[in-house]
């Protein structure tokens, strides 16, 4: 068995661990792939045909799974992740505007990565802070009545963050 | 005014400590049903409280807990909290497990015992971050406290409960479909029947109850069947978290009885509507309910109200249509969520949510036929309940359907030349 090499003995470890929640290995599935992304930033096929032989499941049908989720990455993302509710009450209070800023400071669209690898821009459904609208999620942390000027604060932040590491 | 959910809620929204949620009663009600009530009773009390779920659907919960078998022979069964909340306009579930984690743990409880299931699952969706951290560390004081784990308070009963979070998909919110999720698979959903009571999590019996519903289950065994029934202002028992979002001057989430009128919720509590905005029309319970009018602003929020006037309570929390909102482009934005968000696997939704989307696009660009009004009714029904395999496309429908009834001149302007540079 080769997915011990790929994957490390801490990734192993977790993953095992939530799969000991379920009569079924495979119900870690998802979780196994955040696991995964937690270290790497987003799953390459290596990684899962590694997961899938631990979780006992054939690769294919675990990239089903993987493709059917949202905030599973298949594709590299950037170091920061920025997630931009589009729905109803965002949008009514300004959610493309806010989107189109972060764009043009970013000179990437939805769905693209800044060419220094910092930022990843993707639509999000309702984050559940509609009173708070518009919001945007980066990385864990939730951003509520965000504003153009909110943006410039706010990769300022992440700029800094990343030029300190 | 007793509010129950929200009553140990701080101001700074930071999480209720095991101490704290002690120092109001907390765990007593579990400690009460372990100690005083066998799980037929528990089930009767809440049977009895009139507990109607707070997920949308508003089935009663006493109900939904005695279909499920009972005895020796019943083998292996499963509580699953469904909390994937990710209905547009809804904020509710969140505020619940993250300032007060150990309210929605007590119910979890007691719900596992009333089924006498010895494991139960919290879906949560996988966005709630700050959600997931303080179920951890409640759940870790639960079982430090003997509340969870084996031989729970010397009453004979296990329970395990574990937090399984998800990746993002609304369709996960579809009972049967989370069921799939949660075993680690495509969140499709089900046939039914079998409902999950019978045959649910690997073909166990399973309740699947919404976070909001299992808060309210501790309070009932602890004040009582009388007490909880007494809170409701109308037909429902009960308090419930309203929401407004939208021009509204406050937006906000807010506790009242069942039954407080819609416009108690608007301009009393959201504090009216913006300056230089006026109300057109309101989705009562979420985006998948369909629109109501100002004249409607005086009916009570319940389950029989709100359907009779042809919309749903649904999660309760409503989002504000103001007259310089384009109703055509609120559609369109709503469609534009059922579509992405369909699982694909029933032909109505996977083709006919694409479909809407596409005439509505056409429509707002100019490029809409008078025929295409027609067609999108048609595909309202199409989608409704009754074919498909589950709630989403008739969801979808909802907004669509009523905004053709209520807003029709607003589509028809959309037909007319010159007119397709109107904003939004």
């Amino acid at each position: 068995m080769n997915e011990a090499r790929i994957l490390s003995e801490q990734e192993t470890a977790e993953i095992l661990a939530a799969a000991d929640h379920y009569p079924d290995k495979s119900a870690a599935s998802v979780e196994a792939l955040k696991i995964v992304q937690k270290y790497r930033g987003w799953v390459s096929d290596d990684a899962l045909k590694s997961v899938a032989g631990l979780l006992k499941m054939s690769p294919d049908e675990l990239d089903g799974v993987a493709t059917f989720y949202n905030l599973i990455f298949r594709k590299p993302v950037g170091e920061n992740v920025i997630l931009c509710c589009d729905s109803v009450s965002c949008w009514m209070l300004g959610a493309d505007r806010i989107r189109e800023r972060l764009s043009e400071r970013l000179g990437i669209g939805l769905g693209e990565t800044t060419a220094d690898g910092r930022y990843t821009l993707l639509p999000i459904v309702c984050l559940g802070a509609c009173d708070r609208a518009p919001v945007l999620m980066v990385g864990e942390e939730l951003y509520e009545d965000v504003d153009e000027s909110k943006i410039d604060e706010l990769l300022k932040r992440y700029g800094e963050a990343w030029t300190n590491r | 005014m007793d509010k129950p959910l929200t009553q140990n809620i701080k101001p700074d929204l930071s999480a209720v400590t095991l101490d704290d949620y002690r120092r109001t009663g907390g765990y007593e009600g579990w400690a009460k049903a372990l100690k005083d009530m066998a799980p037929m009773d528990v089930i009767e009390a809440v049977k009895d409280a009139g507990l109607r779920g707070r997920g949308g659907a508003g089935f009663p919960t006493g109900v939904k807990w005695s279909l499920v078998p009972q005895g020796e022979s019943a083998g292996q069964k499963y509580v699953v909290v469904n909390a994937d909340e990710m209905e547009p306009g809804t904020f509710k579930d969140r505020l619940l497990m993250e300032a007060d984690p150990h309210q929605l743990i007590e119910g979890v409880a007691i719900a596992a015992y009333a089924v006498q299931a010895d494991t139960a699952y919290i879906f949560l969706r996988g966005e709630y971050h700050l959600s997931a951290r303080r179920l951890e560390q409640a759940l870790a004081e639960a079982r430090s406290a003997g509340y969870l784990g084996k031989n729970i308070l010397g009453s004979g009963f296990d329970l395990e409960i574990h937090l399984h979070t998800s990746a993002g998909r609304y369709i996960c919110g579809e009972e049967t479909a989370l069921l799939n999720s949660l075993e680690g698979k495509r969140a499709i959903p089900r046939a039914k029947p079998p409902y999950p009571q019978t045959s649910g999590l690997w073909g166990r019996p399973t309740v699947v109850n919404n976070v909001e519903t299992l808060c309210n289950v501790p309070h009932i065994i602890r004040n009582g069947v009388d007490w909880y029934r007494g809170l409701g202002r109308g037909e429902d028992a009960g308090t419930k978290l309203f929401g407004v979002s939208g021009r509204v001057k406050k937006p906000g989430l807010w506790e009242l009885p069942m039954g407080t009128p819609v416009r108690v919720l608007i301009e009393e509590c959201a504090g009216g509507m913006r300056d230089g905005y006026t109300l057109r029309g309101f989705l009562p319970g979420g985006g998948s309910t369909d629109f109501l009018l100002p004249e409607h602003l005086d009916l009570p929020m319940d389950f029989g109200a709100m359907m009779k006037a042809g919309s749903r309570l649904g999660t309760g929390t409503m989002v504000v249509l103001d007259d310089r909102t384009c109703p055509v482009r609120m559609v369109l934005n709503l469609e534009r969520f059922f579509a992405q968000e369909s699982c694909g696997w029933c032909t109505p939704c996977r083709d006919g949510l694409p479909w809407v989307v596409e005439l509505l696009e056409g429509l707002v660009a100019g490029r809409g036929r008078p025929e295409d009004l027609d067609l999108l009714e048609q595909l309202a029904r199409l989608m409704g309940p009754g074919n498909t395999f589950c709630a989403l496309a008739p969801g979808a429908a909802a907004p669509l359907q009523s905004a053709l009834k209520y807003f029709r001149p607003d589509f028809e302007r959309y037909l007319k030349p010159a007119s397709s540079a109107r904003v939004a």
